[in-house]
């Protein structure tokens, strides 16, 4: 009934970029983050995590902080020295302002958001105030030696804490000058030679100064005497960062041994009032260094360079069984990094700075369930498209038939024709491609690759005439009939050329219809983020995934949800389906077998067999080991309508070919693993 | 405070400057009565002068003539200053300002050529006379004296730079007869011609001597030099040459040299190191050595406090501070909040070369004052001084007994942490007292926990349930495996509790790691182990057991962290606790069943290694099975969804 030849790629050597920095929302239940390639991520934490926005990197862009202010602004700053605001709802930098202090190594927003004080190389810390639509200069506190490495302002708003170089200040804010100079210890195991770098500082309100160094300390003080008054070595490396939770009762610590460190408030006794910061919990998720730490009230929070964003609940503030009760790791983007040309068996691999296309191999032989067929035609590298400039791709797509290929930078689309022939490539850029006043967010060709369509700010989606035998015609813009100010990320053609629907940043669902280039619809609100869209094509049913793992068909000729739909909401979905870890990013059909719907996320995919019975939460969701031992006959009476495979993971992509055979493309983490930079130098003995 | 011969009495950066009128002449030193906050002086000889610092004419100020020609008054702390005469009478100021025109006794005796040494005793009044040994063409230029057991020793100056020893017991009612002290040589500090001029004589400690002086050997020009000698070796420790010339007076506080060289006074820091023959060897030659360094010439006086003399403010060598610290530790009336706060600033500061050295120094002298004090314990200095991790147990070989006086467990816990080598009796000591500490009696000391987080939970449990078993889609191992517990998902074996709870509570866990953590060597500890108590030993073997059952939970059976045990050390510890005990814990009803329950497990882990090593061969098969599937970058396979 399913049966498949399965093209397991692995050769998209996708490289996740390092965690840099993030910066945590409790207002927004938010997690901002910057990787080391400059680009940018906000996970919605209400959305189960849901990766709902991206920045593309930048070549020169490196963020060494992040933060939000002003209520819901987010801020960035790094080593090029400018401060930049991130206009999230058009996801892109929205203008970038010299600190003239040379790089930039820390910032944080005063606890009204109304201020923003930065930490330059130069030694100064200067002031910036929030006005509504940019930032601007107000003054420096007293510049002093040594590059300011780690900053946090008092809860009053009225002290600064500055870690430098072998060196802790507390500034007072309204005068502008250091009032108190501690010296950090250089020494913990005998050596004092090499400086001692404040990596992290975080000024608890009652006055304490929490300092994290390369020296591998954590250190409390007292910031009204100067005085020290406790020493936690937690690594023989560095400690890089931390961060106390809101109550400030429980401090998070990341080192570079990849090791995670809980720091909580206890009583000194069983009752009583006097209590005491104890080191509580270690955590090693990580390989290498931990570069960012944030305590959410319900977990701690911790990104490496090894590319993980991991969310470790604790466990003490979980009320039952939940979303929220489980360690989620994220190493993979919630996006789509691949596209396939259906009709001519390619894959387009998208990297930060160029486009691999590949054909797939072929086989001459057949088998049966787990076999492994000999290839008789290798997979072939056949081009590498460079992007020119120090923007980082966003978006890209190939045309089903592999002649088209456009990609978009933030500032740029790019169009090209690609000819296939016998084995010889050519490849040719459209010239004269229309300009876009904004970035595209997603780029999306027809089915039958007349037409292009550019995902784009506003609730607006472009769309691009394509021309034989290389060339576009001019832009046409839909809109949607609210005026909404989130830019489209997510688009699905039908294939008959009728329909298209987008999904925008407020989690609206717009279907234009094509034919009459007007919109037709909106698919009633849901309250969470969309994952995946995509039209059937022989009903021209639309099928949504919502981050909260729920699957929605809604019938675009009839603008109401299906029966089956209905259905599936009356019944409920099942519990293991429900508490899956990443959301889908990817849904595609089988025209020879309608009623199935092929899903994927991270860890599986799955045939959706709408004739079959939805499973209840008795019955294993997982059940094809089981089925697989029964008869012919039996199996009827078990099966269910998940058909889920886990035997390829972590999976980027899943599609299905038009002659029925399906690609998959894995990125072994081992693999990920072996690429990166070896960790921490650690002593070994005798060597 | 310094009086110069120029009718002037004033301080080098004027604090305060006074001075008598033209016709007048200072022929006394002034000094300070501490007790009331005054100054004395005597101009002309036989008037006093008393005045405070806000009087500002020393014409006005109080004066009384005396009768007498005044010598000198010294002023001692904590009583009435002495006013000492020409002719040898003494009197308290007190009762000598009760009646200025009292008769003043003359005492000493006019023998031409022969030496004399009055001793006189205050409250009561009894006076000593001593005639000195005849010595032929040198006579006595300074001399120094202290009191140690009822015996006065004096050390005497010669201008043939000889320092002599003279003993004079204090006891004795005064003997009719003159009595003639026989001195012996102390000290012979010059050679040949040389003769000593205008000197004064300093004791440093019991092996130490310094001496101000002017060297006058005729063929070269006289020198003026501050030297240090060694009485044990007689050797000369180090000297300083002071080119601008003395007043020839030199004082002692606080381990600093007070001296006016030229028109300033000068402070010089000195220590002086226990004598050892290869300190004292080979120094002759080298005058010139860092053993004494000039601290600064100009002394702040503005910061020049009654301890601290070597303030924050003065630039200063850091071994300024490590004696003002060595100081204060061995005074016996400094609080212990005073030390404290020393210690601070010290270790605030202190990145200098021989760091450990001083440390060990400091600590050294605490501990010394903590076995003769009973009530004197620093912890928290100690626990400082420990941190700084350049001590070991053999610079300090009695702080860990101190400390297991008092049982202090944190400070113990630090030094099995820190120290590299604690003796096994000593390692034993803190076993046996960790066994026998009540958990409760621990409960709110300071014991690092770290070593426990891994195994104990140590947050306060009344809001922490039971950690529910949650779903960790892509990351569970058991998921990982396709499809592998489809149907046993409903029936999912629950991890069973560990039946046992820890029989120790956390801080005791912690201190217990630390002594599983120190080195030691069988057969020196041994001997010491069979000291334990029957009851120690089973609550040790139980906890042992704890670790021992924990640690094989893992597959890595590692605790994770720098401070928790790993299993050799646990395993090791266990063997050699039932080596020591093996016929008691034979004997005991109440080691049956902790015995049974440890073969049980360890026959169970035997039995699972041995099935594993049956199936080696499959195991490796598997894998290799694996590796062969897990080829290329790209592979076509057959899948069917069912």
């Amino acid at each position: 009934m399913g049966e498949f030849q399965v093209h397991r790629v692995r050769f998209f050597a996708y490289m996740p970029a390092g965690i840099r920095c993030v910066a945590h929302s409790a207002r927004s239940a938010r997690l901002a983050l910057a990787r080391t390639d400059g680009a940018l991520e906000v996970y919605n934490f209400a959305a189960n995590y849901f990766q709902e926005k991206g920045i593309p990197g930048h070549e020169t862009r490196s963020t060494e902080a992040l933060c939000w202010a002003a209520g819901d602004r987010l801020f960035g700053a790094g080593l090029g020295g400018d401060i930049s605001e991130y206009d999230l709802e058009k996801l892109r930098v929205k203008y970038s302002l010299d600190g003239f202090g040379g790089p930039i190594w820390s910032m944080a927003a005063d606890p009204s958001g109304t201020q923003l004080a930065v930490g330059c190389e130069d030694g100064s810390v200067k002031l910036f105030q929030v006005l509504p639509d940019k930032i601007q200069f107000e003054r420096s506190l007293d510049r002093q030696k040594g590059r300011v490495m780690s900053l946090s302002w008092h809860p009053s708003g009225t002290r600064i804490a500055v870690g430098s170089i072998d060196l802790l200040r507390v500034f007072d804010v309204k005068s502008g000058h250091a009032i108190q100079r501690i010296l950090v210890d250089r020494r913990l195991q005998g050596l004092y030679s090499c400086e001692c770098v404040v990596w992290s500082v975080a000024f608890l309100s009652d006055g304490t100064i929490v300092s994290s160094d390369s020296v591998g300390k954590v250190q409390f003080w007292d910031s009204e005497k100067g005085t020290l008054l406790e020493t936690h070595p937690v690594s023989s490396s560095a400690a890089l960062c931390l961060a106390v939770s809101e109550e400030e009762d429980s401090i998070v610590v990341g080192t570079s041994e990849g090791a995670v460190y809980q720091f909580q408030l206890l009583p000194v006794k069983w009752g009583s009032a006097e209590s005491k910061w104890v080191r509580t919990k270690p955590f090693q998720h990580h390989t290498h260094d931990v570069r960012a730490v944030a305590h959410s009230a319900t977990a701690l929070i911790s990104g490496g360079l090894d590319a993980q964003l991991v969310i470790r609940p604790l466990m003490e503030k979980m009320h039952g069984k939940g979303y929220d009760a489980a360690l989620r790791k994220f190493t993979f983007p919630h996006r789509r990094l691949v596209s396939c040309a259906k009709k001519a068996g390619l894959l387009l691999f998208q990297f930060p700075q160029h486009l691999e296309l590949w054909r797939l191999g072929a086989t001459s032989s057949a088998g049966k369930d787990g076999d492994i067929l000999p290839v008789s035609r290798a997979p072939e590298h056949l081009l590498q498209l460079k992007s020119k400039g120090p923007e980082h791709i966003c978006c890209s797509c190939i045309s089903l038939c592999g002649s088209w290929i456009a990609y978009s930078t933030a500032s740029r689309l790019h169009l090209h024709r690609v000819h296939v022939e016998n084995g010889s490539v050519s490849v040719k850029r459209v010239p004269k491609v229309p300009k876009l006043l904004c970035s595209a967010h997603q780029l999306l060709c027809s089915a039958d690759s007349t037409s292009l369509f550019v995902a784009s700010d506003q609730g607006a989606v472009h769309v691009l005439k394509l021309l034989e035998p290389g060339g576009c015609g001019p832009l046409q813009t839909l809109r949607p009939n609210s005026g909404s100010p989130e830019a489209v990320y997510l688009l699905a053609a039908s294939a008959d050329g009728d329909w298209l629907a987008a999904a925008g940043g407020d989690w609206e669902v717009n279907v234009y219809s094509l034919r009459h280039f007007k919109p037709h619809c909106t698919v009633p609100a849901y309250h969470c983020a969309v994952t995946a869209l995509a039209i059937h094509p022989v009903t021209n049913n639309l099928v949504i995934t919502h981050s909260d793992q729920q699957v929605f068909e809604f019938s675009i000729p009839d603008r109401e949800y299906t029966t089956w739909s209905r259905k599936v909401q009356q019944h409920g979905l099942h519990r293991g389906w429900l508490e899956r870890d990443t959301p889908i990013t990817h849904i595609t059909f089988n025209p020879n077998q309608p009623a199935h719907i092929l899903l994927h996320d991270t860890h599986m995919f799955c045939i959706l067999d709408k004739s079959l019975p939805l499973p209840d939460d008795a019955t294993p969701l997982m059940n094809q080991t089981a089925l697989k031992q029964l008869s012919e006959k039996a199996r009827r009476g078990h099966a269910h309508a998940f058909k889920i495979c886990k035997k390829y993971q972590p999976l980027l992509f899943v599609d299905l070919l038009e002659e029925g055979s399906l690609v998959v493309v894995e990125r072994p983490l081992m693999d990920i693993k072996t690429q990166l930079p070896p960790p921490v130098q650690q002593k070994k003995f005798g060597t | 405070m310094l009086t110069e011969q120029n009718r002037k009495v004033s301080d080098q950066k004027p604090l305060g400057c006074w001075s008598v009128k033209q016709d007048q002449t200072i022929t006394c030193p002034a000094v300070c009565n501490f007790e009331t906050g005054e100054y004395i002086a005597v101009h002309d000889d036989k008037v006093l002068r008393i005045w405070k610092d806000e009087d500002v004419n020393l014409d006005k100020v109080f004066r009384a003539t005396l009768t007498a020609d005044v010598y000198r008054i010294h002023s001692v702390p904590h009583t009435e200053p002495l006013v000492l005469f020409k002719g040898g009478a003494v009197r308290t100021l007190d009762a000598l300002l009760a009646a200025p025109q009292q008769e003043i006794e003359n005492v000493i005796s006019d023998e031409n050529g022969n030496y004399f040494v009055y001793v006189q005793k205050v409250n009561p009044n009894i006076l000593h006379k001593y005639k000195l040994e005849q010595e032929e063409s040198f006579h006595p230029l300074s001399f120094t004296a202290y009191t140690k057991n009822k015996i006065l020793t004096l050390l005497c100056l010669y201008s043939n730079g000889c320092v002599y020893k003279l003993l004079m017991s204090l006891q004795q009612r005064v003997p009719e007869e003159e009595q003639i002290l026989s001195k012996s040589l102390l000290l012979k500090m010059v050679v040949s011609d040389t003769v000593l001029k205008g000197a004064s004589l300093a004791i440093l400690d019991k092996d130490h001597v310094a001496v101000l002086g002017c060297l006058d050997s005729p063929p070269n020009i006289a020198k003026e030099c501050l030297s240090i000698w060694n009485t044990k070796f007689q050797t000369l420790q180090t000297s300083k040459e002071l080119p601008q010339g003395t007043s020839g007076q030199l004082w002692c506080y606080g381990e600093k040299f007070f001296l006016t060289h030229g028109k300033v006074l000068t402070v010089i820091v000195y220590k002086c190191e226990t004598s050892s023959l290869a300190t004292a060897v080979g120094k002759l030659k080298d005058t010139q050595t860092s053993g004494m360094r000039t601290v600064s010439s100009y002394v702040n006086w503005n910061t020049l406090q009654e301890e601290d003399l070597a303030s924050p403010h003065a630039q200063q060598s850091v071994a300024a501070k490590t004696e003002s610290k060595r100081t204060v530790s061995f005074r016996d009336d400094s609080s212990q909040h005073d030390i404290e706060e020393e210690l601070r600033q010290f270790l605030s500061n202190a990145q200098m070369s021989d760091f450990q050295a001083t440390v060990g120094y400091i600590i050294t002298g605490l501990v010394n004052r903590c076995k003769t004090e009973p009530t004197f314990y620093p912890r928290h200095c100690l626990v400082q001084l420990i941190q700084t991790q350049g001590l070991s147990y053999s610079l300090c070989p009695d702080l860990m007994a101190v400390a297991l006086d008092k049982t202090d467990v944190h400070l113990l816990q630090l030094c099995l942490q820190q120290f590299p080598d604690v003796p096994e009796a000593v390692t034993c000591a803190c076993l046996k007292s960790f066994l026998s500490i009540s958990d409760d009696s621990l409960q709110g000391t300071n014991v690092n926990l770290d070593s426990v987080i891994s195994f104990i939970d140590i947050t306060p449990n009344d809001q922490v349930e039971k950690q529910t078993e949650t779903v960790q889609n892509g990351f569970s191992s058991a998921l990982m495996e396709e499809d592998s517990c489809d149907i046993q998902l409903t029936q999912k074996p629950h991890v069973v509790d560990t039946e046992e709870l820890c029989p120790v509570g956390p801080q005791k866990a912690a201190l217990l790691n630390a002594i599983l953590h120190s080195a030691y060597s069988e057969t020196f500890l041994l001997p010491h182990l069979k000291d334990l108590s029957a009851q120690q030993v089973i609550l040790f073997l139980r906890y042992l057991q704890f670790l021992y059952i924990k640690c094989s939970e893992k597959v890595s059976t590692d605790f994770p962290g720098m401070l928790s045990p790993t299993i050799n050390q646990i395993m090791d510890w266990m063997c050699l606790l039932l080596d020591a005990h093996f016929t008691v814990v034979v004997m005991l009803p109440e080691a049956k069943g902790l015995l049974f329950s440890l073969h049980k497990f360890v026959r169970a882990q035997v039995r699972f290694c041995s099935e594993l090593n049956k199936i080696e061969g499959s195991l490796q098969e598997l894998q290799r099975i694996k590796h062969q599937k897990d080829f290329g970058l790209y592979s076509i396979e057959m899948l069917e969804l069912v």
